[in-house]
């Protein structure tokens, strides 16, 4: 294959990656906002957020072994682990190494949950919130196409469609904190005083 | 009438004095322990009513296992560990070291109230030389504190709420291992009858309540106090040790806040056992016995452990952290004159979407009680449903202090 | 063997997954927990729901649901 090949075909992947990983980032926060449709119940919501950030996966594989090949892209295979080594746009670079990182511990902890108990889990699942802008910045940042119209297009959609489902999350939060009926002040039993 | 005050009679200040009125740590073993409960028929002073000698023998058999003397007490209606804690203490820590050895633990705790630790139960471990270390750890005062997950949630040094069973923590408890959680005064009876014997034990009392027990009356008796009383006594003979009502009595709660009312017309006849109770819903529980007076009101006494009981809980769970903040209301509705006949199904709605639907048993102690308050006090649903109130004035009367200073 | 959806209360949090794969057996009580239709607490799992409990087992965003023999 030729290194210009190599070149088109790692972008792309990449590109289709990050679009992909916008979805289970979007859907993920319809899961925990308990949103859902007469179409869409949510149990459905959740199977997709959790095969969507598989096949996401696995374009992530792809655009790294692309690159791995690629003699332009100058990566190492140290580089897939530790951010910011890189020779080539060694921040941008070490970003999605970053994201590449949390994608993998993202999706392993969620394989394990049931061996992690809940709690670890939920603390772990929080990774996302790095993740995901960390892979924005990169595709902008790393890309030759970085800049251009419809790079800038798609990620702000991106950035569109994270920022209404993050609305949604915010507004659930808000709600479950109130829905708790609030408890009558007790009037104590008057006893209660004298017995201690 | 008046029964042996094995344990109230145990006060000792000192080890000295103790081991003067009692002699040394019996020096049976641990299945010799086991077969002296299993024989007694101890069963449970917390509220539970277990079986000793069986919940002994499943932890028995793990191991590993942990034990705590639970001495929370967060019964707000209760205060027989207080005074048990605080006058016998070397009692109480010879149950626990007994129950140890029976059930083959090397780690004991005893968990109560920090004022206690720190005035009595520490000072008295100091004196002693135990085989198995004890970690005390201070419980929080609040109404679930004294549970037994919540117990060992403490223990391992988180917050004192209850967790989801099933595993029961005898069968996973602190940090994993079989834990035996234990009230203080079933330990004490534990630590009299090894070294008495089961057949002594069982020499006072009933043969379905076998031994004494601690009872905490008040409410609207003369002299409010803790008692201990034979297994099986009258609850008539229990108020009147107490000094008998000042007033006409209306009701008397009987178990604790999770428990239930008898109507005045029936505590002539009804012995604090479990087949006695049992028509009205009740149990002898952890020995709390509340005097209402006729002059109160029982749907106000009830709407107001209600509402308290509603505060207490972990808000862990949503049905109950939900629910019964809406029974309460729904009973305080009721009580204080904005009735509709709705309000009466709504109860029983609401009720049932609790029950059972929890981590613990709060919500359907909470239930009992509301149950027992609308069944009790029917009549005076009816009054107030029709815009009266026949008490002359509202909460349950404050008894004098029932207990001495610590000193 | 017969078996029973147990539900964790304290990890529950009305999410409604459950609610939505076994509409049969449960349903949302006034607060949007999961209620069994039947009134018990850990509602029995007919044999022609359990591929749906174990679903709704393995997707509850709160791991609150356990399958237990009983």
């Amino acid at each position: 294959m030729s290194a210009d090949a190599l070149w088109y075909f790692g972008r792309g992947t990449g590109v289709s990656a990050l679009t992909l990983f916008t979805l289970v980032v979007v859907l993920g926060l319809l899961v925990r906002s308990g949103w859902s449709s007469p179409a869409l119940p949510r149990f459905v919501v959740s199977a997709v957020h959790r095969t969507t950030s598989l096949t996401a996966l696995g374009l992530l594989a792809v655009h790294v072994v692309t690159l791995l090949l690629d003699p332009y892209a100058q990566l190492r295979l140290v580089d897939l682990v530790v951010p910011f080594l890189g020779a080539y746009r060694p921040f941008w670079q070490g970003l999605g190494t970053l994201a590449l990182d949390l994608v993998v511990l993202l999706v392993l902890s969620s394989l394990l949950r049931d061996r992690l108990g809940r709690r670890t889990w939920r603390a772990l699942h929080w990774a996302a919130y790095l993740c995901w802008p960390a892979a924005l910045v990169h595709a902008v940042g790393n890309g030759t196409d970085g800049t251009s119209t419809w790079m800038l297009a798609l990620v702000g959609g991106c950035v569109a469609a994270v920022g209404g489902a993050l609305t949604l999350r915010l507004r659930a939060a808000r709600t479950s904190e109130t829905e708790t009926q609030s408890v009558p002040a007790p009037v104590p039993p008057a006893y209660l005083a004298g017995l201690r | 009438m008046n029964a042996p005050q094995r344990l109230l009679g145990a006060a000792a200040a000192t080890l000295a004095d103790h081991s003067r009125l009692l002699g040394p740590l019996p020096g049976v073993d641990g299945a010799g322990i086991l077969r002296a409960a299993a024989e007694s028929s101890l069963t449970g002073r917390g509220g539970a009513a277990f079986s000793t000698g069986r919940k002994l023998a499943s932890v028995a058999a793990a191991s590993d296992p942990v034990v705590v003397g639970n001495g929370a007490e967060g019964e707000p209606a209760s205060s027989k560990d207080r005074r048990l804690l605080a006058t016998a203490p070397h009692l109480v820590l010879d149950g626990l070291q007994l129950a140890a050895r029976a059930v083959g633990s090397r780690t004991a705790y005893l968990y109560a109230p920090a004022d206690l630790l720190r005035t009595r139960l520490e000072p008295a471990l100091r004196e002693r030389r135990d085989d198995v270390p004890v970690t005390t750890v201070a419980s929080p005062g609040a109404f679930l504190s004294g549970e037994e997950s919540a117990v060992v949630q403490a223990v391992q040094g988180g917050r004192a709420v209850p967790t989801s069973t099933p595993p029961r923590v005898f069968e996973r408890g602190v940090h994993g291992r079989a834990t035996l959680v234990q009230n203080v005064e079933t330990l004490a009876h534990l630590a009299l009858l090894t070294r008495f014997g089961a057949a002594w034990f069982r020499g006072v009392g009933t043969s379905a309540e076998p031994g004494t027990r601690l009872l905490t009356v008040s409410g609207a008796v003369a002299a409010p106090d803790v008692l201990e009383v034979a297994g099986g006594t009258l609850l008539a003979d229990a108020l009147a040790l107490a000094g008998g009502p000042t007033e006409p009595l209306g009701a008397v709660l009987v178990g604790g806040y999770h428990g239930a009312w008898v109507p005045a017309e029936a505590v002539a006849d009804i012995a604090l056992s479990r087949d006695g109770l049992a028509p009205y819903g009740a149990a002898p529980g952890a020995g709390v016995v509340l005097a209402l007076a006729d002059s109160s009101c029982g749907l106000r006494a009830g709407a107001d452990v209600a509402a308290y009981l509603a505060g207490q809980g972990a808000r862990q769970c949503g049905p109950c952290r939900n629910g019964l903040p809406a029974l309460a209301g729904t009973l305080r509705a009721l009580a204080d004159g904005r009735p509709s006949p709705l309000l009466v199904a709504e109860v029983q709605r609401v009720s049932r979407l609790v029950e059972h639907r929890g981590a613990c048993h709060h919500p359907d102690g909470t239930v009992r009680l509301v149950r027992s308050t609308l069944r009790t006090f029917s009549a005076e649903v009816a009054h107030h449903l029709a815009g009266r109130c026949t008490a002359r004035h509202g909460a349950l009367v404050v008894p004098s202090e029932t207990e001495e200073a610590i000193a | 063997m017969s078996e029973r959806l147990h539900v964790d209360w304290t990890a529950c949090d009305a999410r409604g997954t459950c609610l939505d794969l076994l509409p049969e057996l449960l349903e949302a009580d006034d607060w949007g927990y999961p209620l069994a239709r039947t009134g018990e607490a850990a509602p029995a799992v007919p044999p022609s729901s359990r591929d749906y409990a174990v679903q709704a087992v393995r997707e509850c965003p709160r791991m609150a649901l356990r399958l237990r023999p009983g």
